[in-house]
């Protein structure tokens, strides 16, 4: 791993957050997520390790996943290796390694369906570069398809769409149905079939750190502000990620939304069964996981007769909920057809303040000087509210409202250009802390950037992936950990809640401003 | 026999390239796109998805974002390509209307631009670390193929003119399966050759990205999943219980 010292900037020093790194091929070829063991595969649906005609089973496994995804078929067959995505991939600027292009990512897979479902491939495999599949390129693919986060920034800049995220969905998706799966993700999946979470929270541990937020908010505003789980009869289900619930910054996000939510009146819940809002069935390729962990928020939906579903601060989460919630577990026309399914926190509290519902004193978030690191999931796979680019300008407004010193990072790397954190797509694990910390440095240039020319100090975000990897990478760019921010916990600083000790501090400021005016003018006179 | 050989290579290479292109976009269009997966932003109605990939098609957008020297090069090519195959139709077309006799002027600018395209991409192959690392053989021909084909029809306008009257009786004859004998200059026998070769494996090679773009979900989607569910075939069949293999 580079040393610490390698990412701390000079004072004065101006890094490029796009600046291409030499070529060092084989860089990362030795970087090997753990694999999962059998119980972990097993509980997915798929062999607990390498079946004995894993050749033959992967190839035939291609040939169903080029079937069903029109995505992969168009995908393998329309590169023409023109360029454009070489350098457009975090992982590529931070490691130099050329199998991080994500043209060359996917000629790991687009070599094998060349051999096995092509002409060129099958006649003239050296002429178009097409491989048998064997042990050395199954070793490979586990190495660089671990080595994508799915953030589509490739497929931004692609000619014809391509997008890196389907060929490596695909790729985890065959190495999985040959018994080769990869640990982090497979073992977080099949908790959340058995306690309804990520983390393994039992619905005990999630009451009691409930009603420990709730006292401390009720000490800091003076409200009895409710934070319930499986209450029936709830207006809205709050799906949120397991990280809210305990991680930093992620909990103080939390206490927002129910901040917010209270301010605007509305009964909400949590539900033990659907304790998750991520969905690591995404990452992993799997449409049927990815399905039966959407399932179980349909079933607390109609288990507690909600009204209406709002997703907490995830990136990937919000794909999968915006994107593909209606397909997977939809239609859901037993919910408030006045509102969309689902809604992003995001969108209910813009909406708040669009019906000025919601006072802000922005000077509680003076100490911060901050910007905003735009979630690859959240700009590139869907969207907020009613327009195009909705993703970008609502965390923003809802930022702007609550702090007076923002300020954006460099064009080029934010909205639809914004680097991915470096730790999504099922690459938030200890065993691949290398290329975390490689991938993290291009958003972290562009941040040391807005440092030297605004001061800035505080970055928020509105994914808990994000957060979790800026919370343990950060340091080694220079940064503290404590610099990463939600988005949330901006407005549940600085939000002035009726009746609370905050809305009385404020009018005893306000009358003691009036006071000493009316002494200033007396004196004037 | 010159003649029929170039027949017989002309309606073969006709009907690779017809085939094979129908099979191809068969194959797309029944491959169901099980996700909405639109790059967003993205545009909301099925309107706004013709007007993004029509800005695709025409400017290159996303490639325009990508890189410019790219874009410069990539566009010369294609956009040449475009009017020197316009250009020809007046070997297949009797009589030629007005607008393309007026246009054959700058048919021959173009040759140039798409010629000056190409070597732009070839030489990036060449000269960019990333690019040449990517680059296979086969992406090296296919540039070959593209610069002969190039040169050789250039060749015969300004180095060692053909009988052209007698190429356009040779198509028109093709069209009408009224053969008519090809003149025997190596240069015409060396465009038409390289001509049928890239006919021939279009359908079967990278070039089906013309194609495959207008099947992008990532390009071709709307973004309104909230509004309409997006079901395919074989997720339905999940729903009833059944298996989606």
């Amino acid at each position: 791993m580079a040393e610490v010292s390698d990412y701390i900037m000079e004072e004065g020093e101006y890094p490029d957050p796009l600046e291409r790194p030499e070529l060092t091929p084989g860089a990362m070829e030795g970087l090997k997520s753990l694999r999962a063991k059998p119980e972990h595969q097993k509980a997915l649906g798929f062999p607990g390790e390498l079946v004995d005609n894993w050749e033959e089973v992967a190839v035939n496994k291609m040939g169903e996943l080029l079937g069903k995804y029109r995505s992969l078929q168009v995908y393998l067959d329309s590169c023409v290796k023109c360029g454009a995505c070489t350098d457009k991939c975090h992982y590529y600027l931070g490691t130099g390694d050329p199998k991080n292009m994500p043209v060359a990512r996917q000629d790991l897979l687009r070599s094998v369906y060349r051999r096995y479902f092509t002409f060129s491939g099958k006649y003239f495999p050296k002429l178009v570069g097409a491989r048998d599949m064997n042990k050395e390129v199954l070793d490979e693919w586990y190495s660089y398809f671990h080595q994508c986060s799915q953030c589509r920034r490739c497929s931004v800049f692609c000619p014809y769409g391509i997008d890196t995220a389907e060929v490596s969905m695909a790729a985890r998706e065959i190495m999985d149905s040959v018994g080769v799966g990869q640990k982090y993700c497979n073992e977080i999946i099949g908790k959340v079939y058995k306690l309804g979470n990520n983390l393994g929270l039992p619905k005990k541990a999630i009451e009691s750190t409930l009603e420990g937020l709730e006292e401390e908010l009720e000490e800091e505003t003076g409200l009895k502000i409710r934070m319930p789980v499986d209450e029936p009869g709830a207006e809205i289900l709050l799906i949120t990620p397991s990280a809210d619930l305990f991680a930093e910054p992620h909990i103080q996000g939390l206490m927002g939304y129910a901040k917010v939510f209270h301010e605007a009146g509305v009964s909400w819940t949590l539900s033990s069964y659907a304790s998750e809002a991520a969905n690591f069935g995404m990452f992993i390729g799997s449409y049927e996981n990815m399905r039966e962990v959407s399932l179980r928020i349909r079933k607390a939906a109609e288990d507690l007769g909600v009204k209406r579903i709002v997703f907490g601060e995830c990136g990937h989460a919000w794909r999968v909920g915006y994107s593909f919630l209606n397909t997977l577990a939809g239609p859901f026309d037993f919910l408030d057809p006045r509102y969309p399914v689902p809604q992003h926190i995001c969108e209910f509290t813009y909406a708040m303040m669009q019906e000025g519902r919601l006072r802000f004193d922005k000077s509680k978030n003076d100490e911060y000087r901050l910007t905003y690191h735009d979630s690859c999931n959240v700009a590139r796979g869907a969207r907020m509210g009613d327009i195009p680019g909705g993703q970008f300008e609502i965390p923003r407004a809802i930022l702007r409202a609550s702090c007076n010193h923002f300020f954006d990072m460099a064009e080029d790397t934010i909205k639809e250009s914004t680097f991915c954190c470096g730790g999504g797509g099922g690459i938030l694990t200890d065993d691949l802390m290398d290329i975390r910390v490689k991938g993290a440095s291009p958003r972290m240039k562009a941040l040391q950037q807005v440092h030297e020319e605004h001061g800035v100090t505080h970055m928020a975000a509105i994914c808990a992936i994000c957060k979790a990897q800026f919370a343990k990478v950060m340091p080694k760019f220079g940064f503290d950990m404590e610099a990463i921010l939600s988005v949330h916990q901006m407005v549940a600083n600085a939000i002035v809640m009726t009746g609370s000790i905050q809305e009385k501090e404020l009018e005893e400021k306000a009358k003691g401003a009036v006071a000493e005016e009316s002494a200033a003018e007396g004196q004037a006179a | 026999m010159l003649t029929g050989i170039y027949a017989i290579l002309f309606y073969v290479a006709t009907i690779l390239l017809v085939v094979g292109l129908a099979y191809r976009i068969r194959l797309y269009w029944n491959t169901p796109a099980p996700l909405k997966i639109p790059t967003t932003p993205a545009p909301i109605t099925e309107a706004g998805v013709a007007f993004r990939l029509a800005r695709e098609v025409v400017l290159f957008e996303s490639l325009f974002k990508a890189n410019k020297w790219i874009w410069v090069f990539g566009w010369l090519f294609h956009f040449g390509l475009l009017v020197v195959l316009i250009r020809h139709l007046r070997y297949f077309i009797n009589p030629v209307p007005d607008l393309l006799a007026m246009m054959q002027p700058y048919g021959v600018y173009a040759a140039f631009a798409m010629v000056a395209g190409l070597i732009g991409l070839w030489a990036r192959r060449f000269l960019v670390p990333r690019v040449r690392y990517i680059s296979s053989p086969s992406d090296h021909l296919m540039l070959a193929l593209l610069v002969g084909i190039g040169l050789s029809g250039l060749a015969m306008k300004f180095i060692a003119h053909t009988d052209i009257v007698a190429v356009k009786a040779f198509f028109i004859g093709l069209m009408t399966f009224n053969w008519q004998p090809l003149p025997a200059d190596p240069v015409l026998l060396i465009h038409l050759t390289l001509v049928a070769v890239l006919m021939m494996i279009f359908p079967y090679s990278k070039l089906l990205h013309g194609v495959g773009l207008f099947f992008s979900p990532t390009r071709n989607q709307a973004d309104n999943p909230r509004e309409r569910r997006h079901l395919a075939p074989w997720a339905a069949k999940l729903e009833t219980g059944g298996r989606s293999k």
